[in-house]
């Protein structure tokens, strides 16, 4: 029997770990992530879990600490935003190239500077190339039912990966909002016992992680860790349609709002999404045939099945939360793109750099997208490609 | 849109406004709305301006700005009036609750030509009376529930018993104290 | 899949790999013939030898094999011939050209 809640996203997101019990959770706190190790620290303290719960002194300790629990057998995760996970670089690496299975539960914050607590992607953004799963929640239901399917993808055979459950710092992860919790005993069942087939701490097959790798090696390990992702598309759509039989809630690679025959579409991560389909129901109300894709999948990216969702667009505004100093856009901008130019995509599409730092996305604003997007159909030309929303100038 | 209240709040750090919109989410919760409450967040400094914002519907929040043109705003600190511009927005068929020992009339020429409802509470003096010490949000949390028209008041009272029962298990001494300020505040607000 | 490491060379492909580089399994570096990389051998003059057994601990390829208490001939398959027997031995009797 499903619950009815009203909690904050970190809330939701400590519960989901409380209900997963994992066997290590090293922690060190940075806003706005802190709330997780923290309300988790209290679940430890009260014995609502058998975690190994160790405050450790910094991030690089954290996320090794984690590293090293998983490489002994352990289910393990941490917990971070932005600097914190800056902080992990090295590791992050590390993780994913030993085929580890962990978990990161990463509450999006900018990286300074100028130094800044609010919410922007550019922290996971960066660390988008470093082999591990990330998934984005666009509220506090989404990054709870994300955590929860986490282990099952990141742990299947077929990809051993780790995997990053993202959620908006402050935004979601602050906020109260109403969300509906499974039973404990459904999501125990539901996510099952770690059973690693090698391990370190398992006495019948020593084994030694992380050897040194010449450059003999070296590039096939890398093919060999490609291999794994390519298996995760699959494994998160199989992942999704179980979890729909517990829970009633659909989830796929992305979602797509009210595409079925919209020729200006917008592609968008995190809790922006949320106020874009608000605007789309408004616009739509008045006749105009706008939609929404919401990248829940961001690594490995559904490069193809993006495309296909996008096929009958006329003009796209592909949304990044992040800056990629590319002098024409952002990392989403620069996939979004890639896979529009491989499908042979006619559309025209413009890649719009919002929300740094916590800047405030009203639901007037992504109206003006989708008015600038019908500007572009009408001017049968892009115009500028690589534009700010809500800047001052 | 159906029944859709948004609320802003305006205090300044270690005053409890975030945690009143917190608990305001929590009880409309309780009597089934869909419900948002978030404060907006920057360095916490104590008595620096901060605000928060409820949304509280019948129907899904998907939105997640900051309110911009709410029907209510709640001030917790009558001294941010000079500060702030309190009714950025504000709608003139809703309301503005000011916590002050002042009379409204004193009030009204520092909300720069409003022409909506104006509620005031002297939070300080119900705090006193009945909790002991200065706690602004809970007298406020029963004001804006009143002026907004949230929630029947016998609902509202035995929602936040049971809400205080849970939140002061370890001291049941504070739970009277606080049901009582909420109790005056219902009537004191005007 | 542990990593059967008399698989792995130069030819390897990437399928052949453990995921993660993982080595499973004890005791490999016997399998490799790490002896090959000296240039210079230590000679073993057993007349000299009282067998205090100084050179065993100190040698960093565990190469100096001990059966009954007794050292026996180097194995020349993992020595890389570094010459820290020779300077541990008190009797002269390990050599090598250029240790002394």
């Amino acid at each position: 029997m499903a619950k009815r809640d009203r909690l904050s996203g970190n809330e939701a997101v400590a519960i989901a770990l409380r209900q997963i019990n994992p066997d290590v959770f090293p922690a060190f706190p940075i806003t706005p992530s802190t709330e997780i190790p923290q309300y988790f620290a209290s679940f430890a303290a009260d014995g609502l879990v058998d975690t190994e719960f160790i405050p450790v002194e910094s991030e690089h300790s954290s996320m090794s600490a984690a590293i090293g629990a998983s490489a002994a057998g352990a289910r393990s995760l941490t917990a971070t935003s932005s600097c914190g996970l800056a902080y992990m670089w090295e590791e992050l690496y590390i993780a994913a190239s030993n085929r580890l299975p962990l978990a990161l539960a990463l509450v999006n914050r900018a990286l300074s500077g100028p130094i800044n607590i609010n919410c922007d992607h550019s922290d996971s953004m960066g660390a988008r190339d470093a082999g591990w799963i990330q998934v984005y929640a666009e509220n506090n239901q989404e990054a709870y039912d994300n955590m929860v399917q986490a282990y099952r993808i990141s742990e299947h055979k077929d990809v051993r990966l780790p995997i990053m459950i993202c959620q908006d710092g402050f935004i979601t992860s602050h906020a109260v909002e109403n969300i509906e919790l499974l039973d404990d005993f459904e999501v125990k069942n539901f996510v099952g016992e770690y059973e690693p087939e090698n391990y370190l701490l398992n006495p019948e097959c020593p084994m030694a992680v992380g050897p040194y790798s010449v450059t003999d090696y070296y590039m096939e390990a890398k093919r060999n860790q490609a291999e794994g992702m390519k298996h995760v598309p699959q494994v998160v759509l199989d992942v999704a349609k179980e979890f729909q039989e517990i829970s009633g809630r659909e989830y796929g690679l992305f979602e797509s709002y009210r595409m079925e025959d919209a020729k200006r579409a917008v592609v968008m991560i995190g809790s922006a999404a949320g106020t874009a389909k608000d605007a789309i129901d408004r616009l739509r109300e008045q006749g105009e045939k706008v939609g929404l894709i919401k990248i829940r999948l961001f690594r490995p990216f559904p490069a193809k099945e993006i495309a296909e969702a996008l096929k009958n667009a006329e003009a796209v505004a592909i949304m990044d939360r992040a800056e990629g100093y590319t002098n024409h856009g952002g990392p989403l901008g620069a996939d979004v793109m890639a896979a529009l130019f491989r499908a042979k995509s006619t559309a025209y599409a413009i890649n719009i750099v919002y929300g740094l730092g916590g800047r405030d996305v009203r639901v007037e604003d992504m109206e003006k997208v989708f008015a600038d997007l019908k500007q572009v159909i009408d001017d049968n030309d892009a115009g500028e490609t690589y534009r700010y929303m809500g800047i001052r100038e | 849109m159906s029944n859709h209240t948004e609320i802003r709040w305006h205090g300044r750090g270690g005053q409890g406004a975030k945690t009143a919109a917190l608990l305001l989410a929590d009880v409309a919760f309780q009597t089934g709305k869909y419900v948002q409450g978030f404060p907006e967040y920057g360095p916490e400094r104590m008595g620096a301006p901060i605000t928060a914002y409820n949304r509280i519907s019948d129907t899904v929040i998907r939105v997640h700005s900051n309110i911009y043109d709410p029907q209510y705003v709640v001030v917790v600190d009558e001294s941010l009036l000079e500060s702030v511009d309190v009714t950025s927005g504000l709608k003139e068929d809703g309301a503005i609750l000011i916590n002050t020992e002042r009379p409204r009339e004193e009030i009204v020429p520092h909300l720069k030509g409003y022409k909506g409802k104006v509620y005031t509470i002297d939070a300080k003096k119900v705090s006193l009376a009945t909790i002991g010490r200065y706690f602004p949000n809970t007298p406020l949390l029963a004001a804006i529930v009143k002026v907004a028209k949230i929630m029947d008041e016998e609902t509202f009272l035995k929602e936040m018993r049971a809400s205080f029962n849970h939140k002061f298990a370890s001291k049941p001494e504070v739970i009277e104290g606080n049901m009582k300020a909420l109790e005056m505040a219902l009537k004191e607000v005007q | 899949m542990a990593t059967d490491i008399s698989k792995l060379g130069l030819k390897t492909k990437w399928q052949d790999l453990t995921g993660g580089m993982i080595v499973a399994g004890a005791g490999t570096s016997r399998d490799f013939n790490t002896g090959e990389w000296s240039s210079n051998k230590p000679q073993f003059i057993e007349e000299k030898c009282k067998q205090c057994l100084l050179c065993v601990p100190v040698c960093p390829d565990s190469s100096i094999p001990v059966k009954d208490g007794k050292r026996g001939e180097f194995d020349y398959k993992h020595c890389k011939g570094c010459g820290i027997c020779v300077k541990a031995c008190p009797f002269g009797a390990i050599t090598m050209e250029g240790v002394k």
